[in-house]
Protein backbone atom coordinates (compact mmCIF):
# COMPACT_ATOMS: atom_id res chain seq x y z
CA UNK A 1 0.00 0.00 0.00
CA UNK A 2 1.33 3.70 -0.90
CA UNK A 3 1.07 5.51 1.78
CA UNK A 4 -1.80 8.46 1.95
CA UNK A 5 0.23 11.28 1.44
CA UNK A 6 2.08 10.66 -1.59
CA UNK A 7 -1.54 9.82 -2.97
CA UNK A 8 -2.95 13.53 -1.72
CA UNK A 9 -0.28 15.01 -3.19
CA UNK A 10 -0.47 13.66 -6.77
CA UNK A 11 -4.40 14.78 -5.58
CA UNK A 12 -3.61 18.20 -5.27
CA UNK A 13 -1.06 18.57 -7.96
CA UNK A 14 -3.49 16.96 -10.65
CA UNK A 15 -5.87 19.56 -9.40
CA UNK A 16 -3.69 22.61 -9.68
CA UNK A 17 -2.21 21.57 -13.27
CA UNK A 18 -6.43 21.29 -14.10
CA UNK A 19 -7.01 24.50 -12.77
CA UNK A 20 -3.67 26.12 -14.75
CA UNK A 21 -5.50 24.48 -17.77
CA UNK A 22 -8.75 26.04 -17.38
CA UNK A 23 -7.43 29.44 -17.04
CA UNK A 24 -4.86 29.27 -19.67
CA UNK A 25 -5.87 27.47 -22.76
CA UNK A 26 -8.13 28.87 -25.53
CA UNK A 27 -9.92 26.10 -26.58
CA UNK A 28 -13.12 25.49 -25.15
CA UNK A 29 -12.61 21.55 -25.63
CA UNK A 30 -9.39 21.66 -24.03
CA UNK A 31 -10.99 23.69 -21.08
CA UNK A 32 -13.50 21.28 -20.34
CA UNK A 33 -10.82 18.28 -20.49
CA UNK A 34 -9.18 20.42 -18.06
CA UNK A 35 -12.04 20.57 -15.88
CA UNK A 36 -12.71 16.84 -16.12
CA UNK A 37 -8.38 16.38 -14.89
CA UNK A 38 -10.16 18.17 -11.72
CA UNK A 39 -12.56 16.48 -11.56
CA UNK A 40 -10.15 13.45 -11.82
CA UNK A 41 -8.38 14.77 -9.22
CA UNK A 42 -10.54 15.00 -6.64
CA UNK A 43 -11.92 11.46 -7.22
CA UNK A 44 -8.53 9.94 -6.42
CA UNK A 45 -8.09 12.83 -2.67
CA UNK A 46 -11.69 10.87 -2.48
CA UNK A 47 -11.09 7.09 -2.55
CA UNK A 48 -7.36 8.11 -0.59
CA UNK A 49 -9.69 9.27 2.28
CA UNK A 50 -12.18 6.56 2.04
CA UNK A 51 -9.46 3.86 1.92
CA UNK A 52 -8.19 5.60 5.03
CA UNK A 53 -11.60 5.63 6.97
CA UNK A 54 -12.32 2.14 5.51
CA UNK A 55 -15.96 3.24 4.99
CA UNK A 56 -17.94 1.54 1.70
CA UNK A 57 -20.00 4.98 1.05
CA UNK A 58 -16.91 6.67 -0.65
CA UNK A 59 -16.69 4.60 -3.04
CA UNK A 60 -20.53 4.74 -3.45
CA UNK A 61 -19.90 8.31 -3.39
CA UNK A 62 -17.10 7.92 -6.29
CA UNK A 63 -19.61 5.81 -8.41
CA UNK A 64 -22.81 8.80 -7.95
CA UNK A 65 -19.52 11.24 -9.16
CA UNK A 66 -19.10 9.26 -12.28
CA UNK A 67 -22.73 9.66 -13.02
CA UNK A 68 -23.05 13.55 -12.44
CA UNK A 69 -19.98 13.66 -14.72
CA UNK A 70 -21.03 11.57 -17.48
CA UNK A 71 -24.03 14.02 -17.41
CA UNK A 72 -22.27 17.32 -17.25
CA UNK A 73 -20.78 16.17 -20.42
CA UNK A 74 -23.45 15.27 -22.22
CA UNK A 75 -25.09 18.87 -21.39
CA UNK A 76 -21.63 20.90 -21.85
CA UNK A 77 -20.41 19.82 -25.29
CA UNK A 78 -24.04 20.50 -26.76
CA UNK A 79 -23.21 24.01 -25.32
CA UNK A 80 -19.82 24.35 -26.66
CA UNK A 81 -21.11 23.20 -30.20
CA UNK A 82 -23.54 25.81 -30.72
CA UNK A 83 -21.12 28.55 -29.40
CA UNK A 84 -18.67 27.02 -32.10
CA UNK A 85 -21.83 27.32 -34.40
CA UNK A 86 -22.50 30.71 -33.28
CA UNK A 87 -19.08 32.25 -33.62
CA UNK A 88 -17.54 29.88 -35.68
CA UNK A 89 -14.74 29.66 -33.69
CA UNK A 90 -13.47 27.34 -30.33
CA UNK A 91 -11.34 30.10 -28.85
CA UNK A 92 -12.88 31.35 -25.45
CA UNK A 93 -11.62 35.13 -26.26
CA UNK A 94 -14.00 35.39 -29.21
CA UNK A 95 -17.05 34.99 -26.65
CA UNK A 96 -17.59 38.42 -25.56
CA UNK A 97 -21.21 38.77 -25.80
CA UNK A 98 -21.15 36.62 -22.36
CA UNK A 99 -19.75 40.34 -21.15
CA UNK A 100 -23.36 42.29 -20.50
CA UNK B 1 9.86 -1.54 -1.16
CA UNK B 2 7.16 -4.32 -3.04
CA UNK B 3 6.12 -4.45 -6.72
CA UNK B 4 2.60 -2.81 -5.46
CA UNK B 5 4.52 0.15 -4.52
CA UNK B 6 6.71 0.69 -7.04
CA UNK B 7 3.39 0.26 -9.41
CA UNK B 8 1.30 2.92 -7.48
CA UNK B 9 4.77 5.05 -8.06
CA UNK B 10 5.07 4.00 -11.57
CA UNK B 11 0.94 5.22 -12.30
CA UNK B 12 1.48 7.99 -10.41
CA UNK B 13 4.27 9.59 -12.92
CA UNK B 14 2.24 8.55 -15.54
CA UNK B 15 -0.94 10.52 -14.63
CA UNK B 16 1.61 13.66 -13.88
CA UNK B 17 3.03 13.24 -17.16
CA UNK B 18 -0.32 13.36 -18.93
CA UNK B 19 -1.41 16.02 -16.91
CA UNK B 20 1.46 18.25 -17.87
CA UNK B 21 1.32 17.03 -21.84
CA UNK B 22 -2.43 18.15 -21.15
CA UNK B 23 -0.80 21.66 -20.59
CA UNK B 24 1.33 21.48 -23.73
CA UNK B 25 0.18 19.87 -26.43
CA UNK B 26 -1.38 22.03 -29.25
CA UNK B 27 -4.19 20.29 -30.51
CA UNK B 28 -7.08 19.28 -29.01
CA UNK B 29 -6.69 15.67 -30.21
CA UNK B 30 -3.47 15.28 -28.53
CA UNK B 31 -4.90 16.93 -25.14
CA UNK B 32 -7.77 14.13 -25.20
CA UNK B 33 -5.13 11.22 -25.75
CA UNK B 34 -2.63 12.74 -22.90
CA UNK B 35 -6.27 12.60 -20.48
CA UNK B 36 -7.06 9.22 -21.63
CA UNK B 37 -3.83 8.09 -21.04
CA UNK B 38 -3.74 10.16 -17.21
CA UNK B 39 -7.20 8.60 -16.35
CA UNK B 40 -5.91 4.88 -17.20
CA UNK B 41 -3.42 5.55 -15.07
CA UNK B 42 -5.06 6.44 -12.41
CA UNK B 43 -7.21 3.40 -12.95
CA UNK B 44 -4.16 1.57 -12.65
CA UNK B 45 -3.33 3.23 -8.95
CA UNK B 46 -7.06 2.42 -7.72
CA UNK B 47 -6.45 -1.06 -9.18
CA UNK B 48 -3.60 -1.48 -7.14
CA UNK B 49 -5.27 0.13 -4.14
CA UNK B 50 -7.81 -2.67 -4.32
CA UNK B 51 -10.41 -0.37 -4.98
CA UNK B 52 -11.49 -2.49 -7.99
CA UNK B 53 -15.03 -1.35 -9.00
CA UNK B 54 -13.99 2.33 -8.79
CA UNK B 55 -11.06 1.25 -11.56
CA UNK B 56 -13.95 -0.38 -13.24
CA UNK B 57 -15.85 2.35 -13.32
CA UNK B 58 -13.01 4.99 -14.05
CA UNK B 59 -12.64 2.58 -17.45
CA UNK B 60 -15.56 2.14 -18.34
CA UNK B 61 -17.67 4.74 -18.11
CA UNK B 62 -14.53 7.71 -18.12
CA UNK B 63 -12.67 6.36 -20.52
CA UNK B 64 -14.65 4.17 -22.72
CA UNK B 65 -17.80 6.90 -22.41
CA UNK B 66 -16.86 10.40 -21.65
CA UNK B 67 -13.74 10.19 -23.81
CA UNK B 68 -14.85 8.95 -26.92
CA UNK B 69 -17.73 11.45 -26.95
CA UNK B 70 -14.90 14.07 -26.37
CA UNK B 71 -13.17 12.62 -29.33
CA UNK B 72 -15.81 12.81 -31.31
CA UNK B 73 -16.48 16.58 -30.96
CA UNK B 74 -12.78 17.01 -31.48
CA UNK B 75 -13.27 14.79 -34.95
CA UNK B 76 -16.16 16.89 -35.75
CA UNK B 77 -14.66 20.37 -35.15
CA UNK B 78 -12.70 21.85 -37.86
CA UNK B 79 -9.33 21.60 -37.96
CA UNK B 80 -8.16 24.93 -38.70
CA UNK B 81 -9.94 26.56 -36.10
CA UNK B 82 -7.85 29.66 -35.00
CA UNK B 83 -7.67 28.42 -31.01
CA UNK B 84 -6.07 25.19 -32.41
CA UNK B 85 -2.92 27.37 -33.63
CA UNK B 86 -2.45 29.75 -30.59
CA UNK B 87 -2.74 27.60 -27.32
CA UNK B 88 -2.66 30.30 -24.68
CA UNK B 89 -4.99 33.10 -23.37
CA UNK B 90 -3.07 36.26 -22.40
CA UNK B 91 -3.48 35.65 -18.44
CA UNK B 92 -0.44 32.63 -19.20
CA UNK B 93 2.27 33.85 -16.80
CA UNK B 94 -0.52 34.92 -13.77
CA UNK B 95 -2.66 31.05 -14.21
CA UNK B 96 0.94 29.42 -14.04
CA UNK B 97 1.48 31.68 -10.98
CA UNK B 98 -1.17 31.14 -8.97
CA UNK B 99 -1.56 27.50 -10.39
CA UNK B 100 2.28 26.98 -8.64
CA UNK B 101 1.23 28.88 -5.65
CA UNK B 102 -1.77 26.74 -5.16
CA UNK B 103 -0.03 23.52 -5.77
CA UNK B 104 2.54 24.60 -3.02
CA UNK B 105 -0.12 25.13 -0.56
CA UNK B 106 -2.06 22.10 -1.26
CA UNK B 107 1.05 20.00 -0.68
CA UNK B 108 2.04 22.41 2.26
CA UNK B 109 -1.36 21.33 3.59
CA UNK B 110 -0.78 17.53 2.68
CA UNK B 111 2.45 16.85 4.31
CA UNK B 112 1.31 19.34 7.80
CA UNK B 113 -2.13 16.75 7.51
CA UNK B 114 -0.38 13.47 7.07
CA UNK B 115 1.88 14.31 9.47
CA UNK B 116 -0.80 15.22 12.07
CA UNK B 117 -3.60 13.39 12.09
CA UNK B 118 -3.68 10.84 9.45
CA UNK B 119 -1.51 7.31 10.31
CA UNK B 120 -0.67 5.77 6.43
CA UNK B 121 -2.26 2.44 6.70
CA UNK B 122 -4.33 3.18 10.41
CA UNK B 123 -7.39 3.02 8.85
CA UNK B 124 -6.88 -0.06 6.50
CA UNK B 125 -6.25 -2.24 9.51
CA UNK B 126 -8.63 -1.41 11.42
CA UNK B 127 -11.50 -4.12 12.05
CA UNK B 128 -14.86 -4.77 9.46
CA UNK B 129 -12.50 -2.90 6.65
CA UNK B 130 -15.16 -2.83 3.67
CA UNK B 131 -14.41 -5.52 0.89
CA UNK B 132 -13.88 -2.90 -2.53
CA UNK B 133 -14.15 -6.33 -5.01
CA UNK B 134 -16.67 -6.15 -7.32
CA UNK B 135 -18.83 -8.78 -6.28
CA UNK B 136 -19.03 -8.03 -2.41
CA UNK B 137 -19.25 -4.05 -3.24
CA UNK B 138 -22.45 -4.51 -5.63
CA UNK B 139 -24.01 -6.81 -3.04
CA UNK B 140 -24.19 -3.70 -0.64
CA UNK B 141 -24.38 -1.31 -3.05
CA UNK B 142 -27.62 -1.96 -3.93
CA UNK B 143 -29.04 -3.10 -0.68
CA UNK B 144 -27.98 -0.01 0.72
CA UNK B 145 -28.21 2.68 -1.56
CA UNK B 146 -30.67 1.49 -4.03
CA UNK B 147 -32.61 4.81 -4.00
CA UNK B 148 -29.58 6.73 -4.75
CA UNK B 149 -28.61 4.33 -7.58
CA UNK B 150 -32.37 4.89 -9.12
CA UNK B 151 -32.23 8.70 -8.94
CA UNK B 152 -29.29 8.52 -11.03
CA UNK B 153 -31.18 7.01 -13.90
CA UNK B 154 -33.75 10.32 -13.06
CA UNK B 155 -30.51 12.62 -13.49
CA UNK B 156 -29.41 10.94 -16.76
CA UNK B 157 -32.92 11.49 -18.14
CA UNK B 158 -32.92 14.44 -17.47
CA UNK B 159 -29.34 15.04 -18.87
CA UNK B 160 -30.83 13.61 -22.12
CA UNK B 161 -33.35 16.09 -21.99
CA UNK B 162 -31.31 19.05 -21.51
CA UNK B 163 -29.05 18.25 -24.21
CA UNK B 164 -32.04 18.04 -26.30
CA UNK B 165 -33.20 21.26 -25.65
CA UNK B 166 -29.62 22.87 -26.17
CA UNK B 167 -29.26 21.54 -29.47
CA UNK B 168 -33.32 21.98 -30.55
CA UNK B 169 -32.82 25.74 -29.03
CA UNK B 170 -29.55 26.67 -30.90
CA UNK B 171 -31.17 24.83 -34.72
CA UNK B 172 -34.50 27.68 -33.57
CA UNK B 173 -32.00 30.51 -33.45
CA UNK B 174 -30.22 29.75 -36.48
CA UNK B 175 -33.01 29.61 -38.65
Amino acid sequence: MADTQLLLGLSFVLFALGLVGVMVRRNALVMLMCMELMLNAVILALVTFSLETATLSGAVLVFLIFVVAAAEIAIAIPIVLQLSRQRSSLDVEGYDRLKG
Amino acid sequence: MTIDQLLVYFFGACALLGGVLMLVARHPMRVALALISCMLSLAGIYAMLGVHVVAVFQVLIYVGAVMVFMVYVIMLLDVRDPSFLRRYSRVLLPGVVLGALLAGALGISAIRLGAAAIQPGAGASASAAPSYLVQPFSVEFLREYWLHFELTSVLLVAAVVAAIAIIRSGRRSDG
